[in-house]
């Protein structure tokens, strides 16, 4: 990046920042220089699968083979695709490279440096066709995405400003700022159709104009930063891969409704997240973009990083707001909104990571380039965390309106070892069960909601034959127990009774009567809990009731568990006429449940083995063990 | 004004008026469990938690909770559909749950609301069954306070009191979710926390999650003891509220049964408070009057109130100097009855057991106290609350209807009308500044000082005695105490004599009074602040020196107010119990 020497101050000296900036991804977007990029992804996904030594070894590789003036080494944000981590892609050729390990790093160097073919062994393998895919965007993962929220995500370096600005970061904070009146901007908003990312899907100008409208001349803007979804790392991603767009987001937003202070409220356990966003926050108050009359107009904004402690009822704003004022994280009653009365008593604006960082690129595109994207009442796209059984597991952009087939074959690549697919769980703890009969639902607010779901701030976990949804329900049941706050009677003692009925029913000890009552106390929990976490949480189990009661009633009045999942009611047989009395299951039964019969097996030296029901423990040794595939459930 | 519709019936209300509030204006009741208002201290507890009282209102998605939704023009409420019905039932089934039902032995049997509720609802099968989340366990026998949170419904109610009324920050809610519950930081015993034993949370609290310590069965014991001389004394305060106990209504007066019923239930000798009150009015009249005259440390604060003392031992211990060092009415008396009145009626003042019936918890605590002890004998043995009282009373089986009316014992059961009036916020302070009056001036002058009457928790007046401004303050609740300790650290409150009672209203609204109406009520605490107002009245004498017991207490024992003998057993001194957190507090 450019020198910068003094702050900048002026509308002016902002576009002559942005002008010197203006080349930095000329090699990221494929212009030839005579020289290469390697860029490593460095979220926390690859992270976690090894990129900082694979980064290290680059680095130790591109010296060995004397490159430094050919190659530069630099970080990536996340590319979704997190299965086939660690991820490198080489700039200008576009080289995507999936699940490099550190040892891989020589050869793509040296492939580099020799401008010879790029190295095989690390490129994506069509499943279908067996080619190997150089090209990401040739990859069916990314094919059906669109990448908005995520648009910087894997192109820029995350800790660099002047990536941001080259991609058109702050074009559109700086129409807020000068160009627009607020009332105009809302109007933009409006006309875009944002929607609140986090789960509800509330207008986001409706809010703004709310808050903007609420008397007082102190406001608060909050960025929800604390997702809390069990396998949902969309906000997480965005913030460690493009912090820059969340901020842009939060300062159009803070402009707009007349806020002075943002708070961002994150979960202390996305280290990296929060360090990208505290470097980015420190970078712009350096360059003057925060902080008081930012480029000389009457505009003040700056921002506080606030942390959680990892509770998933303060993803609800209300209790998000106690929580950052120190107290117990606890929801209150609405009204008074948060518009009203929110942080310190003044009114407060709260959206989510998703949200802001569609807001850059609807202020910098025009209202017109977000909702042509999208079905009729939700517009623009959505990040999913798709993940469960199914091939490509990862995050994933894809406009509104976008079907469950198309997610689930078409970018996740179909469900794994060839099972058939069951149900998606969408909307995480709060959300539903969708059953296969419904995949063909376009994916918006309107629709998930119309089937017992609800579009969540994102999770999307996909099932096969072998999820038992009893269970699945029992799962989500569990979370819900753990992680409500104990306020209000519905939430607290409700969930907790609709589990025991759950484990009862898991257990094999479930009645015709605990159906019912399931159903009721789910009923009443909806309708009487005060907040959303409480409200929704019967979800699981009426979605699953609604499209799988025949699994409940399996468990039930049979006894047996369809999908075999349930320990409890599973029952491991040994076929007598597949047995050759080889005796490996005997000798590797862990609680010596297996026994010789007197018949004699094929070998007539040998007998046929039995499993003794009341010893056996159903840990399935024993089916893993026969090499003769006798033993099943 | 608001229209809407409760049952198709069209009301109209004020704004900001809760569904709640408009449907029991108009004598539509919908059960509430977590909602509590607090009038006396200008507060409601309305979290909304208990979701008891939810209700329809049309084109809204869920159950709205009646206690905190306002009321819309053109709403329509359903307080009563069968969706409605089966909520609040649910609900109340799984409170039920999760609850130990062991009513018929719990100390707030007949007092609760939880027990009400599921008798007004019919609830006789609890369909959802399961783990229960606490232990049901009461916390340390020996405290006045105590704690069963398998009891609690998480209303919050304590909290609020405990925080923002009495900002002791004692109470809060740890844990989280089914294992949520009310206590002190880390579980700790309240007795190593800021908690002043005031009380006030056990009369909020609408289960048996929060009760005080009973002494009942060892003052049985002392009773059935042959050798021992049980005598009993009796707080103002209990003759305006024990009636209460036994159906008659608030408001109600009493004093005369009192003794008798206390000779029914065995003790000795039945002895009026009141006659220490009026030996503490003696006293601090004595103290205030020295230091107004002499340069001795200012504002003099009150010291009865054995809440506000641990308060401002645990709070403000470098305010020491401010408060009185008299003994409370309670503890003059236990050691009048020991050092002085076992000798004279020939008892062994070892065989001597001196009941205090109180409507205080903090009582219990202040009788533990190692200043307020000589020669090894405590001041007082036992201390009984008004409800424990009633309940002996009961446990005899007689008539308290039916009761005749008697006189308490002398030579301490001779009161004035000053006296009568410790019960109430402003009362000790009137008495006092009666005496100094008396003192100073020779002469009865005004009776009354109408300026520090009432509930109001912060009052203030001004007196002019034998040419002395004397800048008054009555102060009840803790916060306002707090209010006040912090602007005479700051400087900016001047006043010269300061009367502080822990609970809202004094001890007619004691930590210890009868569970039934003490729901921090303005009209209840003014029915018995008027109970001992009406007593004053009444008397023949109103100015403690009139009395001709005290008279004689002093000619043949004490000599004089502040004499050396007085020094020694009605005076004591306070020392820093201030936790050690509260000592980095700026």
């Amino acid at each position: 990046m450019a020198k910068i020497l003094e702050k900048l101050k002026t509308r002016e000296d902002f576009m002559a920042f942005c002008r010197a900036n203006s080349h930095r991804l000329d090699r990221r977007k494929g212009k030839e220089d005579g020289k290469h990029t390697i860029a490593v992804c460095s979220s926390s996904g690859c992270h976690a699968s090894g990129s900082e030594s694979v980064y290290d070894m680059f680095k130790a590789e591109i010296e060995k083979q004397g490159a430094q003036d050919l190659i530069d080494l630099d970080i990536n944000g996340c590319f979704g695709f997190c299965e086939k981590g660690p991820i490198c892609k080489v700039y200008p050729e576009d080289t995507f490279y999936i699940q490099v390990k550190p040892e891989d790093a020589a050869e793509i160097v040296k492939s580099i440096v020799e401008k010879s073919k790029p190295v095989e062994k690390n490129l994506y393998t069509n499943p279908a066709t067996g080619e190997k895919i150089a090209n990401q965007e040739e990859i069916p993962f990314y094919k059906k995405q669109k990448r908005i929220a995520l648009r910087n995500c894997g192109l820029v370096n995350p800790t660099s400003l002047g990536d941001y600005l080259a991609n058109g970061g702050f074009k559109g904070f700086l129409r807020v700022l000068f160009d627009l009146t607020p009332e105009e901007a809302i109007e933009e908003m409006k006309e875009a159709g944002l929607r609140g990312r986090g789960g509800a899907g509330f207008p986001t100008y409706l809010k703004w104009d709310i808050c903007r409208k609420s008397p007082g001349e102190t406001k608060y803007l909050i960025c929800n930063a604390d997702e809390g979804d069990p396998g949902a790392f969309m906000d997480r991603s965005i913030m460690e891969g493009d912090p820059y767009s969340v901020v842009e987001g939060m300062m159009s937003a803070a402009k707009i409704i007349g806020a002075n202070h943002g708070v961002v409220y994150i979960r202390a356990e996305y280290p990296l997240a929060v360090e990208r966003l505290s470097s980015a926050i420190e970078e712009l108050k350096k360059v003057g973009l925060l902080g008081k009359n930012i480029l000389g107009s009457p505009f003040s904004f700056d921002i506080e990083i606030k942390y959680g402690a990892g509770a998933f009822v303060c993803g609800e704003e209300t209790a998000l707001i106690k929580s950052a004022e120190g107290d117990r994280g606890e929801p209150t009653v609405k009204p008074p909104f948060p518009a009203q009365k929110g942080l310190f008593g003044k009114p407060s604006n709260v959206n989510n990571v998703e949200t802001f960082a569609n807001v850059p690129y609807i202020y910098g595109h025009g209202p017109e380039a977000f909702n042509k994207i999208g079905s009729e009442k939700s517009k623009g796209t959505k990040v999913f965390a798709l993940a469960g059984k199914v091939n490509n597991v990862g995050l994933v952009e894809v406009p509104m309106g976008t079907s469950l087939r198309e997610i689930i074959y078409d970018i996740g690549g179909g469900i794994k070892n060839g099972k058939e697919f069951k149900a998606v769980q969408t909307g995480g703890p709060s959300g539903g069960c969708i059953p296969s009969s419904l995949i063909d639902t376009p994916i918006d607010y309107e629709h998930l909601s119309a089937i017992g779901s609800m579009m969540g701030s994102g999770g999307m976990i996909v099932m096969d034959e072998d999820n038992c949804m009893v269970a699945i329900a029992k799962f989500y049941l569990t979370f819900t127990v753990d992680e409500s706050c104990g306020k209000c009677t519905p939430c607290r003692v409700g969930n907790k009774r609709l589990l025991e009925i759950l484990t009862k029913i898991v257990e094999g000890n479930g009645t015709e009567e605990d159906l019912e009552d399931l159903e009721n106390l789910s009923l009443v929990i909806e309708d009487t809990a005060l907040c959303g976490l409480g409200q929704s949480s019967p979800n699981p189990v009426l979605s699953t009731l609604r499209y799988f009661r025949d699994e409940y009633e399996a468990h039930v009045n049979q006894k047996i568990c369809p999908s075999h999942e349930c320990k409890a009611l599973a029952k491991y047989a040994i076929d007598p006429a597949k047995c050759i009395g080889c005796t490996k299951c005997a000798r590797n039964c862990p609680v010596n449940a297996i026994h010789p019969t007197d018949k004699p097996a094929k070998n007539p030296k040998l007998f046929i083995h039995k499993i003794d029901e009341a010893t056996c423990i159903k840990c399935g040794t024993c089916a893993n063990n026969c090499p003769v595939k006798a033993i099943s459930l | 004004m608001i229209n809407l519709k409760i049952n198709d019936k069209p009301l109209s209300v004020e704004e900001g008026t809760t569904i709640l509030q408009a449907a029991r204006k108009f004598k539509i009741d919908i059960p509430s469990l977590c909602y509590t208002p607090l009038h006396l201290v200008s507060a409601h507890n309305m979290l909304a938690s208990c979701r008891v009282c939810v209700v329809e209102v049309k084109g809204r998605r869920n159950l709205a909770p009646a206690c905190t939704t306002m009321c819309a023009e053109g709403m329509e409420v359903f307080t009563a559909t069968q969706r409605v019905i089966n909520a609040r039932r649910t609900v109340l089934e799984l409170l039920l749950s999760d609850h130990p039902m062991d009513c018929p032995t719990c100390p707030k049997n007949m007092h609760c609301k939880l027990q009400d509720l599921a008798e007004r609802m019919g609830i006789r099968n609890v369909t959802y069954k399961g783990e229960t989340s606490r232990k049901n366990e009461y916390s340390s026998n020996d405290y006045p306070i105590r704690l069963n949170p398998a009891k609690c419904i998480l209303c919050s109610t304590c909290v609020k009191i405990c925080n923002e009324i009495q900002t002791c920050g004692v109470l809060r809610e740890t844990k989280r979710g089914f294992h949520t519950q009310v206590g002190a930081e880390f579980g700790i015993d309240l007795s190593l926390t800021n908690c002043v034993s005031c009380g006030q949370c056990i009369n909020v609290c609408p289960t048996g999650a929060i009760s005080q310590s009973s002494e009942v069965d060892k003052v049985w014991k002392a009773l059935a003891n042959p050798r021992k001389h049980v005598v009993c004394q009796v707080a103002p305060s209990v003759r305006a509220a024990l009636g209460e106990e036994f159906g008659y209504n608030v408001g109600t007066s009493v004093t005369q049964k009192i003794p008798t019923a206390a000779r029914v239930i065995g003790f000795e000798k039945c002895y009026d408070t009141n006659f220490g009150a009026d030996l503490t009015i003696m006293e601090e009249a004595n103290e205030l009057v020295e230091r107004l005259t002499k340069g001795g440390k200012l504002p003099m604060i009150t010291s009865c109130c054995p809440g506000w003392i641990n308060f401002i031992e645990k709070n403000y211990p470098d305010m020491l100097d401010l408060p009185s060092t008299c003994k409370s009415p309670m503890s003059m008396q236990g050691s009048m009855i020991k050092n002085y009145l076992a000798e004279k009626m020939g008892w062994n003042p070892d065989d001597v057991v001196v009941v205090s019936i109180m409507p205080c918890t903090a009582k219990k605590s202040e009788i533990k106290r190692s200043q307020l002890a000589h020669c090894g004998y405590s001041d007082d043995d036992y201390v009984l609350t008004t409800r424990d009282f009633a309940q002996m009373i009961r446990e005899t089986g007689v008539n308290f209807d039916t009761l005749d009316s008697s006189r308490f014992d002398d030579p301490m059961g001779e009161s004035t009308g000053g006296a009568d009036i410790f019960g109430n916020s402003g009362g000790v302070m009137e008495a006092a500044l009666r005496n100094a009056k008396y003192v100073l001036e020779g002469k009865a002058g005004e009776l009354e000082i109408p300026g520090i009457r009432g509930t109001t928790g912060i009052k203030t007046d001004v007196v002019e005695i034998a040419g002395h401004k004397i800048r008054l303050c009555a102060v009840s609740g803790l916060g306002n105490a707090r209010k006040i300790l912090e602007e005479i650290r700051s400087g900016k409150a001047k006043y010269d004599f300061i009367e502080v009672m822990a609970c809202p209203g004094g001890c007619v609204n004691g930590g210890g009074q009868p569970y039934e109406a003490s729901k921090q009520s303005v009209t209840v605490v003014k029915a018995r602040q008027q109970v001992l107002y009406n007593e004053d009245k009444g008397k023949i004498h109103r100015i403690s020196a009139e009395n001709e017991s005290i008279q004689a207490l002093y000619r043949d024992f004490l000599e004089k107010p502040g004499s050396e003998k007085a020094e020694q057993y009605l005076h004591t001194h306070y020392e820093d119990q201030s936790l050690p957190q509260n000592k980095f507090k700026i």
